[in-house]
C-alpha cells in the first residue's frame, strides 16, 4: 500500500460518512425519511453502502497492483497480512486487497444489475396478474408456482454449468431471470388491492389505457413492497453469485469477484485464512448493510406507521 | 368450498407443478449442447451409434421424453451414466444423509428461532433485544458457505473439537452399526448441520420476533392485558399462538433454502447426500441423474408447502369460518 492508496481510503472513507450525516440532516424534514433512519442499524448501513460503492467506482485509485497480476509466485505465495499488503497475498501470489477493490466492480456489480432485472420482471409479471385477471392471472401465476418449486441454485446450476464459459452478461441475465417469482408475488398482490380503489376506478372511468392506469396509477402506490424486495434482491443475488462463483461455475477466473476468492483460498483456508476471511466478510457487511437498509425502508413506507 | 374439495384441488396443482418442473428439466438438460460421443474422441463410431440406440438418444427429443415419462410411471427413473446404476439406487443411498442433515439443521433453525425471537419480542428496543437484533441481523446476512468454512477453520482446525470431511470416521465406522458409530455420526453432523442451523435460526428469530409484535398491537391482546391476564401468560397464550400461524408458513418455506444450502454445505463437507449428487451430476451431464433430482427436490418444496397450507387450515377456524361465509354467500 502506497501512500497515494492511503489517502484515497482515507477520502473514501470520510465521503461515505458525510454522505450519510448530509442523507440524515436531509431525512429531518420528512416524517417518513425520519423513519428510515429511526434504527441506528440503517445509517450504518447505508454508510458501509456508500463506502463500498465508493471503493468499486474508484478500484484504479484504490488498488495499488493489478488485481490479476502474479507479483512473486515463489516468494510472496500466501503471505500473511502486512503494511505492504495489508490483506495479504494468495495463493498465486496476488494481493488480495487488490482483488477485493476489483471484486467490488464485479460482485456489486452483478447484484445492481442482477436484481435489476429480477425486480423489473417481478413487477411486470406481478402488475399484469393483478391487473388483468382473468386468464393472464391464473396461466402466470401457475408459471411462478413452477418456478418456486424448483430451489433457485438448481436451475442456475443446470443453466450456468450445461452451457459453460457463459460471458459475464450472460450470468447476470441468467441470475436475473431465475429470481423474479417472489416479487411478482408480492406485486400481484399489492395490485389486486389497489385496482379496487377508487382513484383506479376513476382513473379508468376517465378513460386512461391499462398501460397508463398501470404505470401511473396502480405501480406508484405499490412503491413500497418494490423497493423492500429490490433492497433484499440485490442481496440475494449477490449471495447466489458468490455461491455459483465458490462452485466454480460463476464469474470466470481469473477476473477476481468475492465469491471465486473465497473458492481460490477454501483449498488453503487452514494455513492462509485470510484470502477466505476478507472477502467474505465484505459479502456479509454488503448483505447485511442491505438488509438494514431494507429495514428502513419497511419503516419508512408502511403505511400502518403512517396513520399512527 | 369443503375441506375435502379444498384439499383435493391442492393435491392436483401440487402434482401438476412437480410434472411441469420434470418436463422444464428435461427440456432444459436436453437443449443444453455436448452429445454423448463427441468428434475427436477415440471412440469407434460403430461403438457409439451402437450406444446411442441402446439408449434412446437417436430418438427426437418428443420420443425421448414420453420414454422416460412412461418409465416414470412404473416408477423406474432412468440409468445413470456417471455412476453406472440406476438413478433411484443412487436416490435411496443419498436421500437419508440429506435427511439426517436437513432434520438436525431443521431442529436447530425452528428451536433456537422461535426462542430467540420470542424472547426479543416480550424485551423490544431495550438492550438484550437490540443486542440480538444486530446479531441475528449479522448471521442471517452470512454467506452459508463462507460460514462453514470459518466454523470448520475454528473448531476443526483451531481447536480440534468436531470432525470434518465424510458422515463416518472411515476406519472405525465405515457403517453405522453400533451406539459408538451413532455418536460417531452425530459428531460428524454437528459442523455442517449447525452451519445450516444458525443461520435458518437468524432468519427465523427475525420472523418470529416481527410476527409477535404484528400480534402485540391486536385487540385482544390489550383486552386479555387491560383484563388482568399475567403477563406470562398473555405472551404464551395470546401472542405466541397467533403468532406461530404465520410461522407455520414460513416453516413451510424453509425446505427451498435447506436444499439450496445442502448443494453447497455437502459440497464442503463431503457429506455424501442428495445436494452434492446433484452437483455431481450437473457436472457431468448426467441427464437422467438431474432430472431425477430436480424430481425429489421440487417433490420437497412443493410437499412442504402443502403440508404448511394443511396445518394451517387445522390450526386456524378463521380460514374454516371464512370459507364456509363464502360458500354460504356463492350458493345462496
Amino acid at each position: 500500500m502506497t501512500l497515494g492508496t492511503w489517502l484515497a481510503l482515507f477520502v473514501a472513507l470520510v465521503v461515505a460518512g458525510e454522505t450519510v450525516r448530509a442523507l440524515r440532516l436531509r431525512a429531518l424534514q420528512r416524517e417518513r425519511w425520519r423513519r428510515f433512519f429511526k434504527h441506528r442499524t440503517t445509517s450504518w448501513g447505508v454508510g458501509i453502502l456508500a463506502f463500498l460503492v465508493i471503493i468499486a467506482l474508484a478500484a484504479p485509485l484504490l488498488a495499488p497492483y493489478s488485481p490479476n497480476k502474479q507479483l512473486d509466485i515463489v516468494h510472496l505465495k500466501n503471505h500473511a497480512p502486512s503494511w505492504t499488503f495489508i490483506l495479504g497475498t494468495d495463493v498465486l501470489s496476488r494481493d488480495v486487497w487488490s482483488r477485493a477493490v476489483w471484486g467490488a466492480r464485479i460482485s456489486l456489480g452483478i447484484g445492481a444489475l442482477g436484481a435489476l432485472v429480477a425486480v423489473s420482471l417481478g413487477t411486470l409479471v406481478g402488475a399484469l396478474a393483478g391487473y388483468f385477471r382473468r386468464w393472464v392471472d391464473p396461466v402466470l401465476m401457475r408459471g411462478v408456482d413452477v418456478g418456486l418449486a424448483l430451489p433457485r441454485i438448481f436451475i442456475l446450476l443446470m443453466v450456468v454449468a450445461l452451457w459453460d464459459g457463459l460471458p459475464f452478461a450472460a450470468l447476470v441475465l441468467a441470475i436475473g431471470l431465475t429470481s423474479w417469482f417472489g416479487t411478482s408475488r408480492l406485486v400481484r398482490a399489492e395490485v389486486l388491492s389497489l385496482r379496487e380503489r377508487e382513484f383506479v376506478v376513476a382513473a379508468r372511468a376517465l378513460g386512461a389505457d391499462s398501460g397508463r392506469v398501470i404505470f401511473r396509477h396502480v405501480l406508484p402506490n405499490a412503491a413500497a413492497p418494490i423497493i423492500v424486495s429490490a433492497a433484499l434482491g440485490v442481496g440475494n443475488v449477490l449471495l447466489l453469485e458468490a455461491s455459483l462463483s465458490f462452485l466454480g461455475i460463476g464469474v470466470a477466473p481469473p477476473d477476481p469477484s468475492w465469491g471465486n476468492m473465497i473458492a481460490d483460498g477454501a483449498s488453503t483456508i487452514y494455513s492462509a485464512p485470510w484470502t477466505t476471511l476478507f472477502p467474505g466478510l465484505a459479502i456479509s457487511l454488503v448483505v447485511m448493510s442491505l438488509n438494514a437498509v431494507a429495514d428502513g425502508f419497511r419503516d419508512a413506507l408502511d403505511p400502518r406507521e403512517e396513520a399512527a | 368450498m369443503t375441506g375435502g374439495a379444498w384439499l383435493l384441488r391442492r393435491l392436483v396443482a401440487s402434482v401438476a407443478i412437480i410434472f411441469a418442473v420434470v418436463t422444464l428439466v428435461f427440456i432444459l438438460t436436453h437443449l443444453a449442447p455436448g452429445e454423448p460421443c463427441p468428434a475427436g474422441e477415440q471412440i469407434d463410431p460403430a461403438v457409439c451409434l451402437e450406444l446411442q440406440q441402446q439408449f434412446g438418444f437417436d430418438q427426437p427429443l418428443v420420443v425421448q421424453y414420453w420414454r422416460y415419462l412412461v418409465a416414470l410411471a412404473h416408477g423406474n427413473l432412468g440409468f445413470s451414466f456417471s455412476l453406472r446404476r440406476p438413478v433411484g439406487d443412487a436416490l435411496a443411498d443419498t436421500i437419508p444423509f440429506t435427511l439426517q442433515l436437513a432434520g438436525a439443521a431443521l431442529l436447530l433453525d425452528f428451536l433456537l428461532g422461535l426462542a430467540l425471537g420470542i424472547y426479543q419480542a416480550t424485551r423490544v428496543n431495550r438492550l438484550p433485544d437490540v443486542l440480538l437484533g444486530n446479531v441475528t441481523l449479522f448471521i442471517y446476512s452470512l454467506p452459508t458457505f463462507w460460514l462453514a468454512l470459518i466454523l470448520s477453520l475454528i473448531f476443526a482446525e483451531k481447536l480440534g473439537w468436531f470432525p470434518v470431511g465424510g458422515p463416518n470416521n472411515p476406519i472405525f465406522c465405515p457403517v453405522v452399526d453400533s451406539i459408538y458409530c451413532v455418536a460417531d455420526r452425530l459428531w460428524h453432523l454437528v459442523l455442517p448441520a449447525a452451519t445450516l442451523g444458525l443461520v435458518g435460526a437468524a432468519g427465523t428469530a427475525r420472523f418470529q420476533r416481527a410476527a409477535m409484535l404484528d400480534v402485540a398491537s391486536q385487540d385482544y391482546v390489550r383486552t386479555a392485558r387491560a383484563k388482568g391476564v399475567p403477563e406470562r401468560r398473555v405472551v404464551l397464550r395470546h401472542q405466541l399462538r397467533n403468532a406461530l400461524l404465520s410461522f407455520i408458513t414460513r416453516a413451510g418455506l424453509a425446505f427451498p433454502f435447506l436444499l439450496t444450502c445442502a448443494v453447497l454445505i455437502e459440497t464442503i463437507f463431503a457429506w455424501p447426500g442428495m445436494g452434492r449428487l446433484a452437483f455431481n451430476a450437473i457436472l457431468t451431464r448426467d441427464h437422467a441423474l438431474v432430472t431425477g433430482t430436480a424430481l425429489i427436490a421440487s417433490t420437497v418444496v412443493v410437499l412442504g408447502s402443502l403440508l404448511a397450507d394443511i396445518l394451517l387450515e387445522i390450526a386456524d377456524p378463521r380460514l374454516r369460518v371464512r370459507a364456509d361465509v363464502a360458500t354460504e354467500i356463492l350458493t345462496a
